[in-house]
């Protein structure tokens, strides 16, 4: 029973992870851009993370430095899809391929920089409840924050005026456009919230998760998460779920090791990508579906008529 | 400020100039990268871009490095082309390898050369089986090839980690996760004695030539194009979307898993975990700047070629990382798609938004003033 | 006092001047229409009255004073309210919000979905709040798009050709419902090409043509010939008809039903029609109603047809690919040039290859100096105008493109070629002339169906007419017998089987 509510507790740590990221990258896709470079921006944002920690002690100041290293690359990102009109995948990928250079390279002098002691957090008499304290009670705040981050996100998108003219851009920029929406900018706005959220799940990963700086310690959740999105029919709270559901697969291969179950560990590593492209099959297989939820202008070049 | 101008044609000339000029704006931010780390920044270009050139020795590791990366953007420029986004040629250039590897170590030491043949094939059939199941799940599923192929990259690379620390360690290897050294029977033959060089690069050099006429000379690769640039047009024209994707994916699956047994069977000598070397994902850069032209990539090939190379003699002579070279490849690629739009676009410098031209004060007011009558 | 005035506006792009010293004038309540064929410049103009785009030089006056009209938003705020020929509307969300999205900030969703009601309501056009627009019709969206506009209390309403996609009986509602508005001082800018509801609807006109206005005039003393003559500068050309000669049946289609391919479809219900070499048929319908579906059946882009449903020479083609059918000498021409009837960045002469494969061995080799050849005769035969066979798709005039891709068709000798909106969007130069082209065709024996959105046209060149409404075909009659309120009726799905005519025989 122990071992479960840690293993629960381990899949709430790991699901804010994608949590933040898919939430960030689910808002530019909402606006019709989709950004590859959510890896990148991940491994850039962990190294700036982890970079102000060191420096300045706090948590908060490194989630913030990640937050604004997600922020400018995204931005940098943004100018080219959205004024320069270049091909969105291409520069999103070359994004990616950037942010993994540029981070290993910038991290090289962290690698041996340890951070102080970390922190257990735990909430005051919630935390004794046997097992549903351990398993949801003694979570890094940002845990919580995720959560509160899911339903302000489907608030906004669903009840708010600001929401619709979003979600109304990423189905017809022209659109939008022919009504005197200033569409570049409200979707260069998206494009930097959404690497800010990625920025600070990178913060998370190096400076809560695995407290340390290793060169593409991200492993590949930048792309999961955008799996997610997709995965998640582009809404907050199967977002969420989503989350927790992959954060709990990842977190099932230490917890099978630790059971001494005898498959070799490079398979289990192995479980979230399979995992992925499961539920990446499953998810797409009707197309009719995926077309109907999906924001209508994702990928497509947007020319505002001179 | 600046204004973009939508231009009436595309600029064939930008078309040509736009890699130049991005290459132009990586070296200064290159230059202004090695001023701020305290090296000297012309040293810092010269190795990068001339000791890689200076002996006939640095031509041939040149042209070593070049060659996996010619064989897999040929491939993906195919891919891209098709408007299939293969970003795996990393994981089907590593299960080609594996593939490779796995028959060159059935040569005992009475087998005959052709044993290099069978390698080679096996490393394109291993290549393609990793593509091939990106291409079925797209076309049965639908399943988008872009996080398929790349989640198959991280588990080819545990599948690798698996060979070489389990079943396929060598036993007599110190516990070191890696195979057995292959026999020298099954080595890619060399080109000139003295030289690493092998001929990989004959390889590479005809599949330039052959990936040429097959886009630009047969209806297939016409087919191909058609249905990158213009889907509903291929859908009219009666071209085969399934048809593209499959030639597509088994194509650049192929041609990466070539690569990844030339690199076992040829300097690598046997399969470790340091076979992933990040060429898959190198080769998309050489492909784009190489303008997805065959001709183009042999160019970019050894362009690209000479950051590995410069960012390694960088670490030696100089100190600074190797992952400098990731840096620049990176930032070329973001630099070349931005000078891109140079091509579809020109820069005009225009005045804060004048006031349309007010009119002379004669003569207003009264209607008439102009008209053009019936 | 004039409520809009344009004086000497003009406006220049990299290659054309769209607007050249153009005046506009318009009194409060009159309906003045902006006459022109495509490209002269109607569209630049009404951008820069809503505010889309800004003029290069002249003045813009409202009730009088210069403004400068910077974005929709000051032009929303002047009262230049305008409904678009390709609707902005968004398709996931119900006609309730996409009306709020038009609206400025101020009112509630709530307080808006009950003015809907209200103001639909008061000038006769029904429109349901909370259903989502992608399962509205297009007449339906029309009606969104012109209740988002009534709701901002425009002084100045601009519709950008109202009227292509409306049943003749639909166009008549539209009439009253615009002149109850004129008649409370809302002037209205009617934007078309359609001589006879101009002359039926509007106070005033101005004519445009190649960007400068060649006239203003009253168009209830005018006739057709004189404002043509104002438009194109020449009188509209008259085509040569001959009497058909009628061969044996080509493509013959029964009982073709076909459930739609996605949710934003129309499904077909039993469909059957016939047409035989030398005739030209022409189905008639107002868009949305299942045109494209046939059409993607009948060329092979979609072959899910039941067996047996389309049958080429008494043979079942139903579930043939494109490349077979044009084997089988069925060749077709789609209704969209860019993207679809040509790849945009490609040349000329590699467009060719998308249908003509004579010069392609049975290897897959491109003989490219043949396909050089070829296209070059295209553009000679078809007089169109174009940089050269290296030129790119995009870099021709719709015209020009229309009569290439046509042109490319005809030259592959097909015994029956299907046209789909021949001259939409083609100046009337080159559509005379592809009518002509066509009409050519079928006086060699070809067999011909063409789907127009354009009742003129159709009546202008074919032998025998269906109409498609809602997925199903109308039986068939003569051009000859046809008149245009029985067909109006008709693309509202109101026929009956006993009026089935049997087609004059020649």
């Amino acid at each position: 029973m122990d071992s479960l509510a840690l293993l629960l507790a381990a899949t709430l740590n790991s699901g804010t992870v994608l949590a933040f990221a898919a939430l960030g990258l689910l808002i530019n896709e909402r606006a019709g851009i989709v950004n590859l470079g959510a890896e990148g921006m991940m491994l850039v944002a962990a190294v700036a993370g982890y970079a102000t920690a060191v420096h300045t002690g706090s948590d908060w100041m490194a989630f913030a430095g990640g937050a604004a290293a997600g922020a400018l690359l995204a931005a940098a990102f943004g100018v080219l899809v959205i004024w320069l009109n270049t091909n969105q995948y291409a520069t999103g990928l070359a994004l990616s391929l950037f942010g993994t250079g540029f981070s290993a390279f910038v991290g090289i002098r962290y690698t041996q920089e340890k951070l102080t002691e970390r922190p257990s957090f735990q909430i005051p008499v919630l935390t004794d409840i046997p097992f549903i304290g351990p398993a949801f009670f003694r979570q890094h705040p940002m845990v919580y924050i995720a959560i509160a981050l899911t339903a302000a996100l489907a608030w906004f998108l669903y009840r708010s005026r600001a929401g619709l003219v979003l979600r109304a851009i990423g189905e017809s920029p022209e659109s939008a456009h022919a009504l005197g929406y200033p569409v570049r900018r409200i979707r260069l706005i998206a494009v930097m919230v959404g690497g800010a959220l990625c920025g600070v799940s990178g913060a998370y990963i190096s400076v809560v998760y695995t407290p340390l700086w290793v060169e593409g310690m991200v492993a590949g959740k930048g792309w999961i998460a955008l799996a997610l999105t997709t995965f998640a029919t582009w809404r907050p709270a199967r977002v969420l779920l989503g989350a927790y559901l992959f954060g709990g697969v990842t977190m099932l291969q230490f917890h099978l090791q630790g059971e001494g179950v005898q498959i070799p560990s490079q398979f289990l590593t192995m479980m979230p990508y399979l995992a992925t492209i499961v539920v990446l099959v499953l998810i797409s297989r009707n197309a009719t579906f995926i077309r109907v939820n999906m924001p209508a202008s994702i990928g497509k070049l947007f020319f505002p008529g001179t | 400020m600046l204004k973009l101008e939508a231009r009436s044609e595309s600029s064939k000339v930008m078309s040509v100039m736009s890699p130049v000029l991005a290459m132009a704006i990586t070296v200064v931010i290159g230059t202004a990268l090695f001023m701020l780390l305290g090296k000297d920044p012309v040293r810092g270009l010269y190795v990068f871009f001339v000791e890689p050139l200076k002996s006939v020795y640095a031509l041939t590791e040149l042209a070593m490095k070049a060659t996996p990366l010619i064989l897999i953007a040929l491939g993906l420029a195919v891919c891209f082309r098709s408007n299939v986004w293969n970003i795996g040629a990393e994981g089907q250039f590593v299960v080609g390898a594996i593939a490779a590897a796995g028959v060159a170590m059935t040569a005992d030491k009475d087998t005959g050369r052709w044993i290099v043949g069978a390698v080679l094939v096996a490393g394109v059939l291993g290549g393609m089986l990793w593509s091939g199941i990106v291409a079925f799940l797209r076309d049965r599923f639908n399943a988008n090839e872009i996080l398929v192929s790349l989640m198959l990259v991280y588990v080819a690379d545990q599948l690798l980690g698996y060979m070489v620390y389990g079943p396929w360690k060598d036993p007599a290897g110190f516990n070191f996760p890696q195979t057995i050294t292959f026999l020298k029977s099954t080595n890619v033959p060399k080109l000139f004695p003295g030289f690493r060089v092998n001929i990989g690069l004959i390889i590479a050099l005809c599949a330039v030539g052959a990936f040429w006429v097959l886009l630009f000379r047969t209806y297939a690769g016409f087919q191909l194009q058609v249905g990158g640039l213009a889907p509903a047009a291929a859908r009219y024209a009666g071209f085969s979307s399934r048809k593209a994707l499959w030639t597509a994916l088994l194509l650049s699956g192929g041609m990466a898993g070539l690569a990844g047994a030339l690199e076992v069977a040829g300097p690598l000598g046997q399969l470790t975990p340091y076979v992933p070397a990040g060429y898959g994902f190198a080769a998309i850069i050489v492909a784009y700047v190489g303008r997805l032209h065959p001709v183009g990539i042999i160019f970019s090939g050894v362009l690209m070629s000479m950051f590995y190379i410069g960012g390694e003699l960088a670490q030696s002579r100089l100190g600074l990382p190797k992952s400098l070279t990731g840096v620049f490849q990176g930032l070329l690629l973001f630099t070349l798609l931005a000078c891109d739009t140079l091509i579809h676009y020109r820069i005009r410098w225009q005045a804060a938004r004048p006031a349309p031209k007010p009119l002379a004060a004669v003569a207003i007011g009264t209607s008439t003033a102009t008209g053009k009558g019936a | 006092m004039l409520r809009l005035e344009l004086v000497n506006i003009s406006k220049q792009y990299p290659a054309v001047k769209a607007n050249d010293a153009v005046n506009l004038r318009v009194k409060p309540g009159e309906i003045h229409a902006v006459l022109g064929e495509n490209g002269a410049g109607k569209s630049t103009m009404m951008k820069m009255i809503y505010g889309a785009v800004r003029p290069d030089e002249g003045e813009i006056r409202w009730n009088g004073k210069a403004v400068d009209i910077r974005n929709p938003q000051e032009a929303r705020a002047l009262g230049v309210s305008m409904v678009f020929q390709h609707f902005s509307l968004f398709d996931t969300l119900t006609a309730a919000e996409n009306v709020w999205l038009g609206l400025d900030k101020s009112l509630t969703l709530a307080v808006v979905t009950q003015r809907i009601t209200q103001v639909a309501k008061e000038y006769g056009l029904g429109v349901e709040p909370l259903r989502p627009v992608h399962t509205l019709s297009v007449g339906e969206r029309q009606r969104v798009e012109i209740v988002r506009a009534l709701m901002t209390n425009p002084k100045c309403l601009i519709l950008d050709e109202p009227t292509s996609v409306l049943t003749p009986q639909a166009v008549e509602t539209l009439f009253v419902t615009l002149r109850k508005l004129a008649s409370e001082g809302t002037s209205i800018l009617y934007i078309s090409h359609k001589l006879d509801e101009i002359r039926a609807l509007c106070h005033n006109c101005t004519v445009l043509r190649g960007g400068k206005v060649t006239g203003e005039v009253d168009p209830t003393k005018e006739t057709n010939a004189s404002l043509s003559r104002l438009m194109i500068g020449a009188e509209p050309p008259q085509l040569q008809h001959i009497q058909a000669k009628l061969g044996g049946v080509v493509l013959e289609a029964r009982g073709l039903t076909l459930p739609k391919a996605d949710h934003f479809g129309m499904s077909l219900d039993d469909i059957r029609f016939e047409v035989r070499a030398g005739e030209i048929l022409g189905i008639a319908g107002v868009s949305g109603n299942g045109q494209q579906e046939l059409m993607a059946a009948l060329s092979g882009e979609d072959t899910r047809a039941p067996a047996g449903s389309i049958q080429l020479f008494g043979k079942d083609i139903a579930d043939h690919s494109p490349r077979r059918r044009r084997k089988e000498g069925l060749h077709f021409v789609p209704e969209e040039r860019l993207g679809r009837g040509a790849v945009p960045t490609l040349s000329l002469a590699q467009n060719t290859l998308l249908t003509r494969t004579e010069h392609v061995s049975a290897a897959g080799w491109i003989d490219i100096g043949s396909v050089q050849l070829m296209a070059a005769n295209l553009i000679r035969r078809f007089n169109v105008r174009a940089g050269g066979t290296g030129a790119a798709a995009k870099s021709l005039s719709g015209g020009n493109l229309q009569k290439f891709i046509v042109g490319r068709e005809i030259a592959a000798n097909p015994k029956l070629l299907i046209v789909s909106q021949p001259t939409w969007g083609v100046d009337v130069g080159a559509a005379a002339q592809i009518r002509g082209e066509l009409l050519g065709l079928r006086d060699q024996g070809c067999a011909l169906l063409v789907v127009s959105e354009e009742l003129d046209e159709l009546f202008e060149i074919c032998d025998r007419l269906v109409v498609i409404a809602q997925g199903r075909v109308s039986p068939s009659i003569a051009t000859s017998k046809a008149t245009v309120p029985q067909i109006g009726e008709w693309m509202s799905g109101l026929w009956t089987a006993s009026k089935e005519t049997e087609h004059a025989q020649a």
